[in-house]
């Protein structure tokens, strides 16, 4: 009996693989922006390891924050040299399956779970300030996977979240998810304001196929990554659809750069498994005007260093500094820009 | 309803024939006034002032989860039972056996941490309650292993009541409510005659010592023991009747041995004698789901009409109550500020220095000063 749950449980997983598998991007003659990566950046102690890194972000300090899938989920902090400061949430209740960690402007640190349908807000101290959604109580057993259409999306409850960001005011944008396919806007305190999308996927302007990452810019304006719509659709503040770029690969995840001069930054990561043929197609970031004018991409699909293996996530705050969080190479690198060839690549 | 109740119990205490005419005058001219009101009696509850303050402290490493209970001692000491760490199913023998998922610390007066108590006990899985009893033993309710665990002040465990099943079951079976019923009464919910709890909700003690479980949510009923834990009866069955339950989620007990029954899913509070005769209701307070009565002589009752998890826009307000089911006051509102509730699951409120909110939603415990006269 288990064998046979197991085995159709993997066939559950491979399915839609193979049906969304990699998409080639539709942009052509995209000049290619040099980087170099740094070798074993982060210093973990001997008997800490990361695993899949699902979520990597920074602070104002430059500190570093990595989610990462071991043998439970953990959330570390390296400082702005890679060294290793200390662990934050412990034994959380709300870390099961972790899937993004994103830093506000105020330096709170904020995780999404997607195995406990959380999203849990950290002081810059590393202790629970805000807990968005709901963990199901595990008291009814472990849960068999429901059947049939998608229950209509609650206000506070997740389906499988996959990201977060905030605009100026503090409002909370959340990307829900894998169960539910919409994007939803709370205010700072945490009180529900919006949603665009449902629980139903859809491949129409505001709907979405697998919402798996956001951004929002200096102005509000809300940008998603679309996955298996392969697009990356952009948003006003109030969820009104504003763009849909979809000459960028499959967008599985997004990042909007600091300063005056912001910059929108989209992965078409290679899929999970290297199926045949993918590596030629994917496995590079593109880099954007927030307009969705493309100024280059850099990055390839590859085990070693400076290859990418399925980026699960990119830290931007510094455009000539970024971060990106790798599932299947169990490691975060950081890749160094040096802003003149920038500029000569895009010219 | 409860304005009305409270008439009835103070006015006929005096026999005084022209003082009951004018009561009688009385009560017709505030039922007109009542009838004449569009307005519901929980309105016309008198908002309370309050201030809210963060109270605990933790090592690194030691986070709260969702707080299912928060308790006092006679020191002050604060108990928290809570939902955290990772609730694990490991494969064994043709079977899946449930570990961890909560754990019991003690926090001094001022909020310092103190200790954790049973670490890795076998039955620590969904806290659902804590509470202190006079002799200053912390009783811990756990909803998934159905049991209910005494710790001496030392914290090692002194009595158990019930027992954790061997295996899970997985996926799991729904929640069949009531099959076990029968054993007892014939009717749906009323449980063994014993302490086989299905997913017990609360417990509490009156001055005797005897020992009274809410058994919750699988079964409808109070279970009551003596202090050596010995089944004496246990009362109730599903339904909405007197005496009837929809998830007897919370316990209280006065100096008089009355025992408050938070029949959530009624949306009412009843009182029994200590042998379980329905004594009264109250309503108009939502649906009560945590509950506790003051020490000393002029008790009064709390009562929370905790929100949904699922929901932030609705409910939320905790009701201060005298022991004639007057409701004096209320405070608080759903959400996740200070001063604001996500899904309170327990209140202790041993003095007015030591009054806790313990939430689900927020993982959080609130120590509240109340502004009353």
């Amino acid at each position: 009996m288990s064998r046979f749950l197991a085995s159709t449980f993997v066939l559950l997983l491979l399915l839609p693989g193979a049906a969304l598998a990699q998409t080639k991007a539709k942009a052509q003659n995209v000049p290619e922006i040099p980087y170099e990566s740094v070798p074993n950046f982060l210093k973990l102690p001997s008997n800490l390891y990361l695993g899949e890194a699902m979520g990597v972000a920074t602070n104002s300090k430059g500190h570093i924050f990595v989610f990462t899938r071991s043998a439970n989920t953990r959330l570390f902090e390296f400082d702005q040299n890679g060294v290793f400061v200390r662990e934050i949430g412990q034994g959380l209740y709300g870390f099961e399956f972790a899937h993004s960690v994103r830093v506000d402007p105020q330096d709170n640190i904020w995780v999404v779970d997607e195995g406990t349908n959380l999203v849990i807000k950290f002081n810059p101290q590393g202790r629970v300030v805000m807990v968005l959604g709901h963990r199901p109580d595990v008291v009814t057993g472990a849960l068999a996977t429901p059947a049939g259409p998608p229950s209509p999306a609650q206000k506070y409850i997740f389906g499988r979240p996959t990201d977060v960001a905030w605009d100026a005011q503090g409002d909370i944008f959340v990307s829900d998810g894998y169960v539910n396919n919409r994007v939803v806007k709370y205010d700072k305190d945490g009180r529900f304001l919006a949603q665009v999308g449902s629980e139903k996927a859809g491949n129409g302007s505001g709907q979405f196929n697998l919402p798996h990452g956001i951004a929002v810019d200096l102005q509000g304006n809300v940008y998603v990554a679309d996955r298996s719509n392969h697009r990356l659709q952009v948003f006003d503040n109030n969820l009104v659809p504003k763009a849909s770029f979809d000459n960028i690969g499959d967008s599985w995840t997004v990042c909007v750069s600091s300063g005056p001069h912001q910059y929108l930054y989209t992965s078409n990561s290679n899929p999970n498994g290297n199926p045949p043929g993918s590596w030629a197609i994917t496995g590079e970031i593109y880099k954007m005007e927030l307009d969705g004018t493309i100024l280059g991409r850099f990055g390839h699909a590859g085990k070693q260093l400076g290859g990418f293996q399925v980026v699960h996530m990119m830290d931007c705050r510094n455009p000539n500094q970024i971060f990106v969080a790798e599932i299947e190479s169990w490691r975060v690198q950081k890749l160094i820009f040096h802003p003149a060839t920038i500029a000569s690549a895009a010219r | 309803m409860i304005r009305e109740k409270h008439l009835d119990g103070k006015i006929f205490m005096d026999i005084d024939r022209r003082t009951i005419w004018i009561a009688t005058v009385l009560i017709a001219a505030f039922a007109v006034f009542l009838i004449a009101r569009p307005i519901t009696a929980q309105s016309s509850v008198p908002d309370i002032a309050f201030d809210s303050a963060d109270p605990l402290q933790f090592p690194n490493n030691i986070y709260l989860g969702e707080v299912a209970g928060v308790a006092t001692d006679s020191k002050g000491d604060i108990f928290v039972y809570t939902r955290t760490g990772h609730p694990t199913i490991s494969l064994g023998t043709s079977r899946a056996f449930a570990h961890g998922g909560s754990r019991l610390f003690e926090f001094d007066r001022t909020g310092k941490y103190v200790r954790e108590i049973g670490q890795d006990t076998y039955a620590f899985l969904v806290a659902q309650q804590v509470r202190v009893d006079p002799q200053d033993n912390i009783w811990i309710v756990d909803q998934m292993s159905s049991m209910v665990i005494k710790f001496d002040p030392n914290g090692r465990v002194q009595m158990l009541l019930g027992r954790k099943a061997e295996a899970e079951r997985i996926p799991a079976a729904p929640l069949e409510v009531g099959t076990e019923g029968g054993v007892a009464h014939g009717l749906p919910g009323a449980g063994a005659q014993s302490d086989i709890f299905q997913r017990p909700t609360d417990v509490a003690w009156d001055a005797a010592g005897n020992i009274y479980v809410a058994d919750g949510y699988g079964n409808a009923r109070v279970a009551k023991f003596d202090k050596n834990g010995v089944f004496i009866k246990s009362w109730g069955s599903r339904g909405s009747g007197p005496g009837q339950f929809n998830t007897p989620h919370n316990l209280a007990i006065d100096v008089q041995g009355n025992v408050y029954v938070a029949d959530t899913g009624n949306k009412r509070i009843q009182v029994f004698d200590s042998d379980g005769n329905f004594k009264s209701q109250i309503e108009n307070v939502g649906a009560p789901a945590a509950l506790c009565i003051t020490p000393g002589p002029r008790q009064i009752l709390y009562s929370s009409n905790s929100n949904p998890p699922d929901d932030i826009d609705s409910d939320g307000e905790i009701y201060r109550l005298d022991l004639s089911s007057h409701a004096l006051g209320k405070f608080g509102r759903a959400g996740k500020l200070p001063k604001e509730f996500g899904t309170v699951n327990a209140i202790s409120c041993r003095s007015d220095n030591a009054f806790y909110v313990g939430e689900i939603g927020n993982w959080r415990v609130q120590k509240l000063t109340l502004h009353v006269k």
